[in-house]
């Protein structure tokens, strides 16, 4: 039966069309046969039924044929099935050059369009800058108050340590630049927030030992590596936590490309640096026992520097938000469970990796995405890790601007920040939205201005095109679960969102770990948080149990 | 605008003092004005999205209903008289006599169903849910046109207080409110909800004689009004003819079946000799009072599925649920099991013919949706909508004493719904497991 197929070329879905045609007209001359007297509505619905239920029989017998040639061991990639599946659709948005092999369509998720992408434009604020911090806050797993190194009044080179976390004292967290500690600050209980470098007007570095790659040892690389601060880059899962040196990742996992609100475009940072980039893949293929995969998007134009980079499995990704998350995409590669441990980084932390190795200092500069309907322009910048938000957009804000939030990283899991505040560590985009302290005259019924939902309530859904200006009103109150599915709609893994929520709320571990919490990190279920109904905080919940599950680790 | 908001800020009741009063004030306050709090940690936008307009679209899906339901209160009251037999004939009539038995129940319905609410949420200090604004939608759709009013509000303050508020209110209950408010009345009351006589409202009877009950101070109002305008009254009424049984359809399917020909091909009994197809499908046939009208019905579901509140897949599996074993049933017909057990007649009404008796189609659109009491995994839903349909059917057709099996066929899968999710949630593990 299977050869017959695909003799039949069902692939192309030309006949499939025409066949599903065919189908179509017989069984308008057949009605036509039948139906003497004039029909009813009762009748025309039963007709609607009767097809509903004939449907229903042909995608029974559609499964039973793919299962059969499932079994049979067919080849793989050919499609048997009467329908065209969902790659023929979204063949027109696949961009030329992705090869259908490693390619994963995710057919669930949402785009939320909002108005105030960055141009691409990039300026180089790196001398123009004054004070840049690294945040203890920004990561996870380490105490609240690590063992700081430096003292106010200190000169540090761009690649000092700056503190280093008690438990761990390997993993050292440097300065991006050069200048004096000017400020170490603290916040509730004595908790370390911020350390403030006033930097040099030329950044001078911190001399960094050629390195050839090729000869050195395993152990004299992970040296290397913790003493000019390379571990504070890779996040560790499960429970996204600072990389550990002294675990060996079962496999390295970069994202190329952000799906997230006015994300910044991979091409923008990439620019330029892109021997950086491939040395950084080279040095992380040495530091995993299995490999380096990277995660690429298949509905934006191709780019040489990541389809020929070195070192690494890659895979395509189709799909809207999130598509682009890290976690995503190792839930379609090679899923984790809580005993797993693997690295995930982003581009910029690559290159940062691989100047060690290229430049030979630890160059921390960041492209960042200034982004938000408040600026009067958005644009990109060159700076570097932790700058400070007045000196990046100055001239984008206009003086009558208040009432706003600034956030750096994107409206769904960035932190907010003050207008005086520092960029956090692995952030490369800065988001400025409205704050929404507003009564709005039956803006739960009739609301006036558009505004972002999954929801097809709202007009503008009609409008997928249509950017938002969108504001932090909560747009309703907080409630009880009672929407049910509405999460599984935007997450494209086989997880059950809310029954993991639940378990989480009722500190069930075991039923924690079986529905996925291992795959799972606060940016992975922001996107539920914004489409829930019942406006339940998820991210904080998440983070509660990864945390209890951490502890009983 | 600002005027208004000023004031009603202003006049905020404390809610440490009057809780009562606050939670009516809040309630009423967050009706007219969206809340304006931002977000804080998290997400910094949030979707338009939220409870209130969720509910309220699922209200407004069931606006049709009402529409006809009323008319139809009217229509099978001058029906049994024999009297404006025609659709629009007596238009203004039938419309005023619905208004005069619906009102009643509806305002009876949201009191007693709010005002616990209110109680409640005054007591746990928290925001008033808008649950009940669906639940008291629907009670008034699921009750026969002559209801009485304590009863009614018995049932729902029993469905409101012991079936939801008891378990934490809103989101956290196990069985439909609406439903169980139904099923109270259904055990408790058994006369007032079943049998041939209480779909009819506005009949008494007299000496052994069924006539219309004496009007009303309501009714000698619109009286007043029609004379103004020289339309017909409402007069003294009239006497049931005496042909007229008030039969619902399920009635007759149940004892003569869907159609019965004599030797000569002529129509001579079942459900066909009383009501036509066309009938049926626009609701002018007794029943509660919302589940008659098939059009406003469909259309509400596509509404609801149209804008994604309601879930397809349970329609869908409860449709596909209730037409398979509706057609098993169509096979059994004529055996000699069936025959001996007095059940032939009904297991052999065909299987779409059940879709235009009953409330089948308004429990699929409306009941059985309901996101809280159903399955929440969506290979769940699908095994909860089948259930529901092949239950309902089975109940509808064998159940001896009372033609109709929706109600308790939603409320006995609204138990099972935690373990048909539990199954597709151990399944998930195990497939997680198994990988690792």
């Amino acid at each position: 039966m299977i050869k017959s197929f695909q003799r039949m070329n069902l692939k192309s879905i030309k006949i499939k069309s025409a066949m599903v045609f065919c189908l179509i007209l017989m069984a308008e001359s057949l009605s036509a046969q039948t139906s003497g007297s004039g029909l009813s509505i009762p009748t025309v619905l039963l007709w609607v039924l009767a097809a509903v239920i004939v449907l229903a029989a042909l995608f029974m017998g559609e499964s039973i044929l793919k299962l059969e040639a499932n079994n049979s061991g067919a080849d793989k990639k050919r499609n048997y099935s009467l329908f065209p599946n969902r790659f023929d659709f979204f063949g027109s948005k696949i961009k030329p050059g992705v090869p259908t092999g490693n390619l994963h369509v995710l057919s669930k998720g949402h785009d939320i369009k909002l108005e105030g992408g960055a141009e691409r434009v990039l300026l180089d604020f790196t001398s123009k800058g004054s004070t840049y911090a690294i945040k203890p806050t920004d990561f996870h797993g380490i105490a609240p108050i690590p063992k700081v190194q430096v003292e106010v009044g200190d000169n540090v080179l761009a690649g000092d340590a700056l503190f280093y976390d008690k438990a761990n004292p390997n993993v050292k967290f440097c300065s991006p630049v050069s200048g004096e500690v000017i400020a170490i600050n603290r916040g509730a209980k004595r908790a370390i927030t911020e350390v403030v470098v006033l930097a040099d007007k030329e950044i001078n570095y911190r001399s960094v030992n050629k390195v050839d790659l090729s000869s050195i040892d395993q152990e004299s690389l992970l040296t290397f590596l913790q003493e000019n601060g390379v571990f504070p880059l890779i996040k560790r899962r499960p429970f996204q936590l600072v990389a550990n040196p002294a675990e060996t990742p079962r496999d390295i996992f970069v994202s190329t490309f952000d799906t997230a609100p006015l994300a910044p475009d991979t091409d923008m940072v990439l620019n330029g640096r892109t021997t950086a980039f491939h040395k950084g893949l080279e040095v992380l293929s040495k530091l995993t026992s299995g490999k380096v995969h990277l995660g690429i998007d298949a509905m934006s134009n191709q780019l040489d520097a990541i389809n020929n980079a070195p070192f690494s499995e890659k895979h395509w990704f189709a799909g809207k938000h999130p598509a682009g998350n890290v976690g995503v995409q190792i839930h379609h590669i090679a899923p984790i469970s809580m005993n797993d441990v693997v690295w995930t980084l982003g581009v910029q932390e690559v290159i940062t990796i691989g100047a060690l190795f290229t430049e030979g200092r630890y160059n921390a500069e960041r492209v960042v995405a200034i982004t938000g309907a408040e600026f009067n322009k958005n644009h990109y910048v060159k700076t570097y890790q932790g700058a400070c938000l007045s000196d990046l957009i100055k001239e984008n804000v206009s003086e009558e601007v208040e009432n706003v939030r600034f956030v750096s990283g994107d409206v769904l899991t960035g932190s907010e920040i003050a207008a005086n505040g520092y960029l956090g560590f692995y952030d490369d985009q800065i988001t400025v939205l409205k704050e929404g302290n507003y009564n709005e005259m039956f803006g739960w019924l009739l609301p006036l201005a558009p505004r972002p939902s999954i929801s097809r309530t709202f007009p503008g859904f009609l409008m997928p095109n249509y950017e938002y200006t969108a504001d932090t009103n909560t747009h309703g109150e907080r409630r009880a679960f009672v929407v049910t599915g509405q999460y599984e709609q935007v997450l494209p893994m086989d997880i059950y969102p809310q029954h993991l929520m639940k378990a989480i709320l009722t500190n069930d571990y075991e039923r924690m770990e079986g529905l996925g919490l291992a795959e799972l990190v606060e940016e992975d279920v922001a996107l539920c948080e914004f489409v829930c109904t019942s406006k339940q905080p998820l991210q904080q919940i998440l983070r509660e149990g990864l945390d209890m599950m951490h502890e009983q680790m | 605008m600002k005027p208004i908001l000023n004031f009603l800020e202003k006049i905020e009741p404390d809610k440490k003092k009057s809780p009562f009063l606050h939670a009516v004030f809040d309630g009423l306050f967050t009706f007219l004005y969206a809340p304006k709090s931002t977000t804080k940690g998290g997400v910094h936008i949030r979707d338009g999205m939220d409870l209130k307009r969720t509910m309220v679209m699922v209200v407004l899906a069931m606006q049709l209903c009402y529409l006809l339901g009323t008319y139809n209160i009217g229509h099978q009251h001058f029906t049994a008289m024999g009297q404006y037999l025609g659709f629009l004939e007596g238009f203004h009539l039938k419309l005023a006599h619905g208004l005069i038995k619906l009102l009643p129940i509806f305002v009876v319905a949201h009191v007693v169903g709010l005002g616990i609410e209110f109680w409640y949420a005054a007591k746990k200090g928290h925001a008033i849910e808008e649950g009940f604004l669906v639940s008291g939608a629907l009670i008034p759709l699921i009750m026969p046109p002559d209801i009485p009013l304590w009863i009614l509000a018995v049932a729902v303050a029993f469905a409101v207080i012991l079936g939801k508020e008891a378990f934490g209110g809103t989101g956290m209950n196990i069985w439909n409110v609406a439903l169980l408010a139904r099923v109270f009345i259904f055990f408790a009351y058994p006369t007032t909800i079943s049998g041939d006589e209480v779909w009819i409202s506005g009949i008494e009877k007299v000496d052994g004689v069924y006539m219309s009950e004496v009007y009303g101070w309501a009714h000698q109002l619109f009286d007043g009004f029609f004379n103004w305008f020289n339309l017909d009254t409402f007069g003294h009424g009239g006497v049931v003819a005496d042909s007229y049984t008030g039969a619902t359809p399920l009635s007759i399917a149940k004892t003569e079946g869907w159609a019965v020909y004599d030797m000569a091909g002529n129509l001579t009994g079942g459900v066909l000799n009383t009501y036509s197809i066309n009938q049926m499908f626009w609701g002018l046939i007794p029943g509660s009072i919302g589940e008659a009208f098939k059009p406003g019905i469909i259309i509400g579901a596509l509404m609801l599925i149209g804008i994604g509140i309601a879930s397809w897949r349970i329609m869908l599996s409860m449709i596909i649920g209730g037409s398979l074993v509706a057609m098993m049933m169509n096979g059994m017909a004529g055996s000699d099991a069936a025959i001996a057990m007095n059940l032939d007649e009904f297991m052999a009404v065909p299987w779409y013919a059940h879709f235009y008796m009953g409330g089948y189609l308004f429990a699929m659109a409306f009941m059985a949706t309901d996101p809280v009491t159903a399955a929440s995994t969506n290979t769940g839903k699908w095994i909860y909508g089948f259930m529901i349909g092949a239950i309902g059917m089975i109940i509808r057709v064998w159940n001896p004493a009372y033609p109709e099996g929706w109600m308790l066929a939603i409320l006995f899968m609204n138990t099972f719904a935690p373990l048909i999710d539990h199954y597709v949630l151990s399944f998930n593990i195990q497939k997680r497991l198994s990988r690792a």
